[in-house]
This record gives structure tokens, C-alpha cells and sequence, in this order.
């Protein structure tokens, strides 16, 4: 996947997590927790929905990647190539 | 001959759950949703462990714990049940306090609470803010020994009665005390104010009937009366269970049972670490409770008491008078006819937290006679509030900490699990034991109606994480 689907990868299992926040218009370098008001939970969905879809496979470890679309994006890509 | 409860199972399963309890139902709804072949097993005639209810002749439905719902609970519910399911929580009225040091009710959410202490404690705001975003601010992984009776004297120097306040409820919801950490304090306490207390329209059994529906519809094989006696390990891995005489086979085990029973009785201290072993045998298990359940005539009634309603008869807040065998204090549970749409009836059930030592080695008659002064007690202790309810009475009877014990099977009839040092012990155990997990009430914060619904997602996900990767390790072995 190029990082453009990986975005829109990302972007949709957020919509489906927090359908009442404005996913369409995420700043890529601000913290996800902040802009959709996320718990350490919810992360826990993107977590599960990353492996159920993609097959990708998240430590605990890693969860701080995920903080960001640029960190999600730099961690995920290697790994949905 | 006696009805084989395990007829039609499977002969092996990609995920045995130990207990009915809300964790094990939801972790079994989880990876069964995601397409999991998951058994559930149940030694009770009844799903949901300690989110339950019983019957009893002429109408009456008592349930054990249906209030206090903290608000995340419709998020999970709706996350990982189902819209149904979540769109039946509803907010309770109100909380009510009476003791000496103070009286009123509250509908116990931040705002009414931050009021209630600027002006009936006379707290300045800036005080009360800043303790609130401290007790928010907590992580359960920063336990830096501060103790929650340590916390409020710091936030509120020299007043026991707002220690009351604050620390009452949340003793109620989970056994906790003013030794235990600040952080469990903090963290449930936030729930909590985030957005106030709710409870399950429709009652214990209807949720519990719905969420049983919900995990046939997702293919989740379910089996009461089917007792685990033994869970089979090999080379450090798990290979099944022995349920009522009978092994089968699973590739993962999640125990929603007691910590220290699964550990001690159903895997057998054999097969862990002398270490391991160590730290396991240092957890304490939360205090145990006990109930009187009364239900009302028919067509009687009483005035609205509140919801929840903590009272005490002590003039200052003590967490060890809290479990003693002579109760000061008690929290009524009023369920009026509109817990259950439909029905006409009223019912209190009185809770106090209780040691299981002063309860459980008691000769039968000793046990009867005490138990027939927990009612008297309780009755007498009601009639201050509403003096006409003994002749309305139609049902009344108790539950002690061995009551607890025989229908949820938990270790000492610990109602609210293990204090915080079991989280680490009971996180550790896949560490142990290849394809083993726990889910059950543990370190209080993963106790109760959120707490075990979240802690239950948590092992969830990471059950589907090693089914995964063992599976592509079998795959690749085949090739």
C-alpha cells in the first residue's frame, strides 16, 4: 500500500472508532488522543481493527507510534508494504 | 442419568473462557465476532458471575449490583455488545449521604460535587480544580506508593468529612480503602465524575439475557452446570480443560475465574515460576460483602429515597469500620417499579462490605443467629428513613461472604477481586503458561461494571494477537 492508502486505511477505521469526530480533516502532525478526544481504549480498537484488516501486528510496546498520523504513517508503512 | 451438559461441544476450540463473569463474556463475544471458535463455560445455572440476580417466589427479582454504572460503560457497551445493549443505560436520579458529618443528595457528577464542596465544605474552587484534574491525571502504570488516605489529606487537610465524601461510594462500588493506592482511587473516582452514575433498564437478567443473545448470534458455543476442574497444560502451553469429567481441547485459555483460584486450583502451582508463585502468593484479595435483600408487598410502596443511599451512623469516616461485623455503615439500593418497564414492585437491597474471616468459620447455628441480626438490623436501620417499610415487607433474606463464595466460586467470597498488586500477577500469566490469560476482577481499577468489561477487550485483543501468529507458525510448520 502507498502511503496515500495507508492515510485513508487509517482514516477510515478512525471514522468507525469515533463517528462523531470529523475524521476528513485530521492535522497530520497533531496527536490523534487530542484531536478526536481518544482513550487509551480506543487505541486499543485501532490495535485490533489494524490486525483484523491488514493482518499488521501492533506491540503494546509500539502504541506510542501510533500518536500522530506522521508516526502512525512512518511505523505503518514499512510493515503494509 | 444425569443430563450431559457438554453434549454438541466441539472437539477443540481456538478459545475456552473459564466463568461467566462480565469480563469472560465480553472477551468471548470479542473473539467470537471476530470469527474465533470460542467456548464458554459456566459451573452456575446462570450466566454473569457477580453481574447477577435472582428470583424468588411471588414475583420478586432482586439484582446483586445493577447500580453504578460509570458513564463509559454505554461506550463499551455499544463498542463491544451492541447499540441495544448500550442504548438502555440510563442515567439514576440521585445519590443520597446521611451521617453525622453531613446530608443531602447529589446527582454525583464533577459540577454538582465541585458545588457541593465550595459551598457546604466551604473548599476554595481553585482547591477543589485542582484536586478533580489530579485525580484525573492518574495512570495505572505510575504507582509512585502514595496511598488514596494520603491524597485527600493532602487535597483536603484535616477533613475527615470530605475524605467521607469523596471516598464512601467508591469504597461501595469496589472495597477499596483509604490504604490502597491513590491512583485506583483517582482513576475510578473519574470514571465516575466524568458524567455521573447509571444503571441497566430492564435489569440484571435482561442484560445479561441480551448479551447471551448476542454471542450465539455470533457463534460463541455457551454451557452452564459445566464445571472446569483442571486447566491441561503441556511443555508450558495450554491444550484444554477438564470440565465436568471431561477433557477438551483449546489453543488458548482465558480464565474469568478468581486470580488465586486459577492460579492455585484450576492450572496447579506446578506449572509456574518459584517467582511468579512468590508475587502470586503476596496478592491480597479486596474484602467480601454482605446483602439483605427486600422486596415489597404487592401494590405497597415507599417514597423516593434516592437511588443510591450511603448512610452511616458513625461520626467520621474509617475504612476498617466499613467491613466490620458490627455495621455502622450501610448503602440502600432502592429499585423502583421503573428499574423493570412494566412492573408495579419496589425493592431495597442493603450492601455492606464484610470480612469473609468473621463469617466464614461460624457453627450453623452461630451463622443462622447472626445472620437473623443482619436482617433485624438492617430493617431497624431502614426504619429511620422510612418507619412504616416493616409491614410492607413481603420477602426478606441475606447473603454473607460464603454466599458469595458458593454461587461465583471466588476465593474467600472476595466480591471485588484482588487489591492493585494483582494486575501485575495477572497480566504476567501468558508470560507463564503459553496460550493462558486471566480476565476476571483484579487490582480494583479492573474491577467492577467498566473495569471488567474493559479488562475483558484487553485480554481479548491479545488473544487474537497469538491465535494469529500461532497460526502462521502451524502453517509454516505444515509447509
Amino acid at each position: 500500500m502507498t502511503r496515500q492508502e495507508i492515510r485513508q486505511a487509517i482514516i477510515d477505521i478512525l471514522a468507525d472508532i469515533a463517528p462523531d469526530e470529523d475524521t476528513a480533516n485530521l492535522k497530520d502532525d497533531v496527536s490523534l488522543r487530542d484531536q478526536l478526544g481518544l482513550d487509551s481504549m480506543d487505541f486499543l480498537d485501532i490495535v485490533m481493527e489494524l490486525r483484523k484488516r491488514y493482518n499488521v501486528e501492533v506491540p503494546s510496546s509500539d502504541y506510542p507510534q501510533l500518536a500522530t498520523m506522521t508516526s502512525c504513517l512512518d511505523y505503518l508503512s514499512p510493515k503494509m508494504a | 442419568m444425569p443430563k450431559d451438559q457438554l453434549q454438541g461441544i466441539k472437539s477443540e476450540y481456538d478459545v475456552i473462557v473459564i466463568g461467566s463473569g462480565l469480563a469472560g463474556l465480553t472477551c468471548a463475544n470479542i473473539l467470537g465476532r471476530m470469527g474465533r471458535r470460542v467456548l464458554v463455560l459456566e459451573h452456575h445455572y446462570q450466566l454473569g458471575g457477580m453481574a447477577t440476580w435472582f428470583k424468588r417466589k411471588r414475583g420478586h427479582i432482586f439484582d446483586i449490583s445493577l447500580h453504578g454504572f460509570p458513564f463509559g460503560m454505554v461506550k463499551s457497551c455499544k463498542r463491544y455488545w451492541s447499540e441495544d445493549i448500550a442504548n438502555r443505560i440510563e442515567p439514576i436520579r440521585g445519590i443520597r449521604f446521611d451521617n453525622p458529618q453531613f446530608s443531602f443528595e447529589t446527582t454525583y457528577d464533577r459540577k454538582d460535587f465541585t458545588r457541593i464542596l465550595v459551598e457546604r465544605f466551604q473548599q476554595p474552587l481553585e482547591r477543589v480544580e485542582a484536586f478533580f484534574d489530579k485525580a484525573r491525571s492518574f495512570n495505572f502504570y505510575d504507582d509512585d506508593g502514595t496511598t488514596t488516605g494520603q491524597f485527600l489529606e493532602r487535597c483536603f487537610p484535616g477533613r475527615n468529612d470530605v475524605h467521607r465524601l469523596l471516598m464512601e461510594p467508591i469504597a461501595y462500588a469496589n472495597g477499596s480503602t483509604l490504604d490502597d493506592p491513590a491512583l485506583s482511587f483517582g482513576i475510578v473516582f473519574s470514571n465516575f465524575m466524568s458524567k455521573g452514575v447509571y444503571i441497566f433498564k430492564g435489569g440484571t437478567d435482561l442484560m445479561i439475557g441480551l448479551m447471551k443473545k448476542e454471542l450465539i448470534r455470533n457463534g460463541v458455543d455457551i454451557r452452564i452446570y459445566s464445571d472446569v476442574e483442571r486447566v491441561l497444560v503441556e511443555e508450558g502451553r495450554v491444550t484444554g480443560v477438564v470440565c465436568n469429567g471431561r477433557s477438551i481441547r483449546a489453543r488458548s485459555v482465558v480464565s474469568n475465574a478468581n486470580l488465586r483460584g486459577t492460579i492455585q486450583r484450576l492450572v496447579g502451582e506446578e506449572h509456574f515460576a518459584p517467582e511468579f508463585l512468590e508475587q502470586a502468593r503476596r496478592v491480597r484479595l479486596s474484602s467480601s460483602s454482605c446483602q439483605v435483600y427486600m422486596g415489597l408487598k404487592p401494590g405497597e410502596s415507599f417514597d423516593y429515597l434516592g437511588d443510591l443511599f450511603f448512610t452511616s451512623t458513625l461520626d467520621h469516616f474509617d475504612s476498617v469500620a466499613l467491613c466490620a461485623k458490627e455495621v455502622t455503615s450501610r448503602t440502600f439500593s432502592c429499585y423502583y417499579p421503573d428499574t423493570r418497564p412494566g412492573s408495579d414492585r419496589y425493592s431495597i437491597v442493603s450492601s455492606t462490605n464484610a470480612n469473609w474471616d468473621d463469617w466464614a468459620n461460624l457453627p450453623p447455628e452461630e451463622y443462622e443467629r447472626e445472620k437473623a441480626k443482619l436482617i433485624e438490623d438492617t430493617i431497624c436501620a431502614l426504619e429511620r428513613y422510612l418507619p412504616d417499610i416493616r409491614g410492607k415487607l413481603d420477602w426478606i433474606e441475606a447473603a454473607t461472604p460464603g454466599t458469595f463464595s458458593r454461587y461465583t466460586k471466588t476465593v474467600h467470597g472476595a466480591t471485588f477481586g484482588t487489591k492493585f498488586e494483582g494486575l501485575s500477577v495477572s497480566k504476567a500469566i501468558p508470560e507463564q503458561i503459553a496460550g493462558l490469560w486471566h480476565a476476571g476482577s483484579v487490582g480494583i481499577i479492573m474491577s467492577g461494571w467498566l473495569g471488567t468489561i474493559n479488562y475483558g477487550v484487553i485480554v481479548s485483543n491479545e488473544v487474537d494477537s497469538y491465535l494469529s501468529r500461532t497460526n502462521t507458525v502451524r502453517a509454516t510448520e505444515e509447509v
